[in-house]
């Protein structure tokens, strides 16, 4: 008897042959993502401020304090979407869940907007932490919506359903916000509310490092349970999974993880869905562990075109990257339901 | 020599706090295969998923070695018992190998890669259940009859010392039901793993269960009516007072069953035995024809059949030959029919009046069929 047969060498080797693929699309867009803008640098101009041989000081502030944090933040930021909503996906067994389609980041929006116009009219400043804190209740607020009709309701259309009207309520106490807020206020919120990776600091970037470093190594660490998880809540219970614990735990995670990019990108559409979708049909599988990093990989690729997408292709007037991620995430959602409702 | 594995002590199951079945008592030795029968809905599946700790217990205890479930963490469990449940699962991109080798969850490490130890007890247990070939596939496409059986495989690679299923033979066709049972079997001989299973097939019931669990259900709720070995509970007409059949007849003796018999006058006389009768009297049944037949001893093969589906039965104790009183009764029945079917060629010292009857039957000038 073999234990590694044919297929599953294969198999192994193909697993290996897209994550090098993924990190050579992520290694190319960042650089390209530094290169490329309104002031144009060369790839051999990039190489010598990074070796530090370049005398030019526009270039290295352009790289260093513009470009490389909003490329940083556009990877890191696509990475944590794209996992919560895979782990969204598995919580609910449904392959269109997402934070966004849940209402999940427009709840976050709503807490951090209010937070932004109570403390920006105390003229304090919000650091880092405090903004994911304030997306992170609003995540859990919607969240606990969701949930709330997911006990009410099995029938997952109407479950997104209740998620996308959630997203709507959101939304619109938000608006009512910015429209009452103090006009210096008003911009800067608007701004944000539209999303976009712009005007993210080296400190911002330590912040996101951590949190989504974080949370994204406790969700591998659940890759096994959650690969029983696949089986449903009966056998994965019998198999010895703490049901309970790990429902809580893929809640907290999914959460904190689109609670980031909320706090400082503001709600992105559709990443959480379409990238999941088509790592899988890249993979052909749904194995957690190998699903967890590249659907990570994946989401930081896809961001990252995005954000160029957004702000190289109507320059100077940059998009927001919602506008972008939905132009290319919807229509994979579009394809999810369709195959969906032939019975697959 | 039976120690108990399993053991419930006064033990009361149900959903949100309300009792469905109570007092359930029974206990299951390693190596011993228990089944539960009863009707739709009365709760069978709820005992296994309280067993199994899926759902919380009203009251009462489940033992497990002497220990109780509710003391066990999931992972010991998890060692213990496997279990096979009816609910359809498809879950997305994954392939038979894969959901056989979940089996082996509560044996990996913290984020669940398989040893080699683990990938040999993945490839016994499939071939065990002949899917080796199917491994490959992906387990959302097969038919429900492959899933059970790939279930079955991941429940035996976790190795448990109890294995709990709720209609496993479901949705296999004959062949399978077989060859799955003959797996149970070699597992509870072999392994010495007991069985906890709900069926519905109570032909099989009856044959591969070493104690039955009946469990039915009354306006006051569920409760275990008989509790016994398989010829305690075929008998008496226990099983079709359980399910409370009103309409056709449930053949205790084999875990048949025969459609309701048509009542009337009798029109058709059969003459019959020696199990050549059987498919005249369901012909006659799926007419809407009533018939009387006779002269059957009672041990005869026919007379099953013939109780279950005829008018009347002219019958004999077994053992016992013929009488001139017996013919007499059939002669009576012969000629108040409008026609005679024999369906017998051979004739011998115990049943020649039968011959007799097709002799008076032609002398009456009664239309007579000879198959």
């Amino acid at each position: 008897m073999k234990p590694i047969t044919c297929s599953n060498y294969n198999n192994i080797r193909k697993y290996i042959l897209y994550f090098l693929l993924l990190s050579v699309l992520l290694l190319f867009l960042f650089s390209i993502s530094i290169c490329v803008g309104s002031i144009a640098i060369s790839p051999q101009e990039l190489w010598d401020v990074f070796l530090g041989k370049s005398e030019n000081d526009t270039f290295f502030t352009i790289i260093y304090e513009i470009r490389m944090p909003r490329a940083m933040a556009g990877m890191l930021l696509g990475g944590a979407l794209a996992l919560s909503g895979y782990l969204l996906q598995t919580f609910f067994q449904n392959p269109i869940a997402g934070p966004f389609v849940l209402g999940i980041s427009s709840g976050a929006k709503l807490v951090v907007a209010l937070t932004m116009i109570v403390f920006m009219n105390n003229t304090r400043m919000l650091s880092s932490a405090t903004l994911i804190l304030a997306a992170f209740i609003g995540s859990l607020i919607s969240m606990g919506a969701v949930l709330l009709a997911a006990r009410k309701v099995h029938n997952m259309s109407v479950l997104v359903l209740a998620g996308v009207m959630i997203g709507y309520i959101c939304s619109a106490i938000t608006d009512f916000m910015v429209t009452f807020a103090d006009d210096s206020n008003i911009v800067n919120l608007h701004n944000w509310a539209m999303g976009s990776f712009s005007g993210i600091s080296w400190s911002n970037v330590t912040t996101i490092v951590f949190v989504v470093m974080l949370a994204s190594t406790i969700t591998f660490l659940l890759s096994k349970p959650m690969n029983a998880y696949r089986l449903g809540e009966t056998y994965a219970a019998n198999m010895g999974v703490s049901i309970r614990m790990f429902r809580v735990m893929l809640v907290i995670l999914s959460s904190i993880l689109s609670a980031c990019v909320t706090a400082f990108a503001g709600p992105v559409s559709f990443v959480g869905i379409a990238v999941p979708q088509m790592i899988k049909k890249l993979f052909r599988t749904s194995r957690p562990i190998l699903m967890i990093p590249a659907c990570f990989m994946g989401g930081g690729v896809f961001c990252m075109s995005c954000d160029l997408f957004a702000r190289t292709v109507f320059a100077p007037t940059e998009l927001s990257i919602s506008t972008v991620t939905a132009i290319f995430g919807a229509p994979v959602v579009i394809m999810v339901m369709l195959r969906q409702r032939r019975g697959m | 020599m039976d120690i108990p594995y399993l053991e419930t002590k006064k033990l009361a199951v149900g959903y949100q706090g309300k009792p469905l079945i109570q007092e359930i008592e029974l206990s299951l030795s390693k190596g011993e295969i228990i089944t539960l029968i009863g009707p739709n809905g009365v709760g069978k599946s709820t005992i296994l998923k309280s067993i199994s700790k899926q759902l919380k217990l009203i009251s009462g205890e489940v033992l497990l070695d002497n220990i109780s479930t509710a003391a066990l963490s999931e992972k010991e469990l998890a060692r213990k018992t496997a279990i096979v449940f009816t609910e359809r699962l498809s879950p997305e991109l994954m392939t038979v190998w894969e959901v056989v080798a979940l089996g082996r969850y509560p044996y990996t490490n913290g984020i669940g890669i398989l040893t080699e130890t683990d990938r040999h007890k993945v490839e016994e247990a499939m071939e065990l259940v002949q899917i080796t070939d199917l491994r490959e596939r992906e387990f959302a496409h097969l038919s429900d009859g492959q899933k059970q059986r790939v279930l079955l495989a991941r429940a035996i690679c976790q190795e448990p010392e109890l294995l709990i299923l709720d209609e496993p033979t479901s949705y296999l066709d004959v062949k399978y039901k077989l060859e799955f049972f003959g797996v149970l079997q070699k597992m509870t001989r072999q392994k010495k793993i007991g069985v906890l299973m709900s069926l519905h097939e109570l032909d099989l019931a009856q044959r591969i269960s070493d104690k039955i669990l009946c469990v039915s259900c009354d306006a006051s709720g569920g409760s275990i009516t008989r509790y016994g070995r398989p010829e305690e509970i075929f008998r008496e007409g226990f099983i079709q007072e359980l399910y409370g059949i009103a309409h056709g007849t449930f053949l205790e003796e084999d875990g048949f069953v025969e459609l309701e018999k048509c009542t009337g006058t009798s029109e058709v006389f059969v003459i019959a035995g020696n199990h050549t009768g059987c498919f005249t009297y369901r012909d006659l049944q799926r007419k809407g024809i009533p018939f009387s037949t006779g002269i059957l001893s009672e041990n005869d093969l026919d007379y099953p059949v013939a109780h279950a589906l005829a008018n009347q039965v002219i019958a004999v104790k077994a053992y016992e030959d013929f009488t001139e009183e017996d013919y007499r009764k059939a002669e009576k029945e012969l000629l108040s029919c409008k026609t005679l079917i024999c369906c017998q060629r051979d004739f011998g010292t115990q049943n020649r009046l039968n011959q007799r009857l097709v002799h008076r039957a032609r002398e009456a000038k009664m239309p007579v069929t000879i198959l």
